[in-house]
């Protein structure tokens, strides 16, 4: 049971400091324009939320109908941290799998205020998210740096190692027009930025961006009526949250589950979120042509890969040295550039991830083109337990 | 004595205890410490008995803060890099992170057994931190 992308639109990440509506009406405007439909013809509407951008953030879906011109179409808006717009494309299949809806818009962007992200204001000691800054000073990257610490004490990596997933993402990055940064960088300038959290450097570590990003989604009859031939399809959404015991340290928690009584499950949960869509689409690691996964931090990458089965762990760093997750490589990882060359917006992020699917799988993707796409799976993970993982194939 | 939190952590003449829970039903611990059902989805217990829990551990993993933290976080003027450390507590099967006193992350590895104290936050109130063995 698939659904069919029709459409994929996009704003430029930047830091343009403009309403995020305004990136996310962008992005609509070009994936209906792809797909060649109006927006009078969408039945659902689904946004992705920010939470600091006021109440039209936690209204995306009726904001940007709102903005789009109210249409009656029906709507709904989700919440899941980074996984956010993936969750949105998951409300929006399930509908058209139910023959419910047959065209849907799928809508994130984001405006970022500059630096760290921090939670939200006033006085909330109930919230972990808000304790985490207020009595140890975690920010989002001191989390990123202790999964990297570990990967060195485990695998012995080097920041060396983490330095050249940059200079990889920025070298697709600097192919990609809708992405933030647009330039190639060489290691030594990686390893010569400032440290932000040891051992990760500023350069190792994704920034905050504006940007929107949009899909529209069919089921396969409306695409035939249409007369729409070969289309890019949506396989697998999985969404699964951790199984107890997880005993990995999560943002923004302080601590791991418990793994005293129970047994730690098979798979940790990265690689449980890519495990469930494999199984929904009833393919493998193997099958994959290209994947987009979470870069919030170049050592993340490396997680990352061997989370979705490309090399066992450990061997990450020698798949990237040996050129193999590099464009022309066996098994490109992140030909848009990553999170390394977009920088985060969070509602959008998941959604743009799929447009980069998309356009792979059409063979549009120009100079970063991964020859013969057929498979693509794009992989993130958000606070609080939020995972999502999405095969696209053609 | 202000604490910069409630009942997460204890200072008495025994030293500094992190509070954490465990289940009356299945054993399992946690940190901090909950309220009522267990965490264990297949355990149907919902008292939680509040316990002490281990006062050394060893390091899972450990970073510092170069920049210093946004609010509420209250950083230190002049500020100096907090650093902070993942502890493995073995025998409550927890990792559980805090800032270190004493340490930067050029005399801390991966393995290495780190004890509970506490300390100041820049604004005053008590917090739980990691330090050397002593």
């Amino acid at each position: 049971m698939s659904v069919v992308v029709l459409g994929a639109g996009m704003h430029p990440w930047g830091k343009w400091g403009r309403p995020f509506i305004e990136y996310g009406v962008a992005a609509a405007r070009d994936a209906l324009a792809d797909a060649g439909v109006a927006w009078t013809d969408v039945d659902y509407v689904a946004g992705a939320d920010t939470i600091r951008n006021g109440y039209p953030g936690f209204v995306a879906g009726a904001a940007f109908a709102r903005a789009l011109g109210w249409s009656g179409a029906r709507v709904a808006s989700c919440y899941a941290a980074c996984a956010s717009g993936a969750h949105a494309i998951d409300l929006a299949r399930t509908r058209i799998l139910a023959g419910l809806s047959e065209l849907a818009l799928v809508v994130g962007a984001d405006t970022t205020p500059k630096g760290f992200f921090s939670p939200l204001g006033g006085e909330r000691a109930d919230d972990p998210d808000w304790l985490r800054f207020r009595l140890l000073g975690a920010t989002n990257p001191a989390y990123f740096a202790l999964y990297a610490r570990r990967r060195m004490a485990l695998h012995g990596e080097s920041p060396a190692d983490f330095a050249a997933v940059k200079v990889k993402n920025a070298a697709a990055g600097a192919l990609n027009p809708m992405a933030r940064y647009r330039r190639a960088v060489t290691a030594a300038e990686v390893l010569a930025s400032p440290m932000v959290a040891d051992p990760l450097r500023l350069m190792d570590v994704c920034a905050t961006s504006d940007g929107g990003a949009a899909l529209v989604l069919a089921s396969e009859t409306y695409a035939r009526r249409l007369g729409v031939t070969r289309p890019v399809r949506i396989t697998a959404v999985s969404t699964v949250t951790p199984v107890y015991p997880n005993a990995v340290l999560e943002l923004p928690d302080f601590a791991t589950d418990s793994t005293l009584t129970a047994p730690v499950p098979e798979r940790p949960f990265r690689a449980a979120i890519a495990h469930a869509a494999y199984e929904e689409a009833g393919l493998g690691p193997a099958d994959l042509s290209l994947a987009e996964v979470y870069d919030l931090s170049t050592a993340l990458e490396l997680d990352w890969t061997e989370d979705l089965g490309l090399c066992p762990p450990g061997e990450a760093a020698g798949l990237l040295r040996a050129g193999e997750t590099a464009l022309g490589g066996r098994i490109p990882v992140n030909p848009s550039g990553g999170l390394a060359s977009f920088g985060e917006a969070v509602p959008a992020q998941a959604i743009a991830q799929v447009c980069e699917l998309t356009w792979q799988l059409r063979g549009t993707a120009g100079e970063r083109q991964v020859e013969g796409a057929r498979v693509g799976l794009a992989a993130n993970q958000g606070l609080f337990g939020h995972g999502s993982a999405v095969i696209a194939v053609k | 004595m202000k604490l910069a939190i409630e009942g997460w952590f204890t200072i008495d003449d025994d030293g500094t205890h992190l509070l954490g829970s465990r289940c009356a039903g299945c054993g399992t611990m946690a940190f901090p410490p909950l309220p009522g059902p267990c965490a264990d989805p297949r355990c149907p217990s919902e008292a939680q008995e509040r316990v002490r829990l281990p006062r050394r551990g060893r390091v899972w993993s450990y970073t510092d803060a170069r920049y210093p933290p946004p609010a509420p976080y209250v950083a230190a003027e002049p500020y100096t890099p907090v650093t902070l450390a993942a502890v493995e507590l073995a025998e409550a099967g927890l990792v559980v992170l805090g800032q270190v006193q004493g340490l930067g992350t050029a005399d801390l590895h991966v393995g290495m057994e780190l004890e509970l104290t506490h300390g100041p936050l820049a604004d005053g109130p008590l917090v739980w931190m990691w330090r050397a063995v002593r």
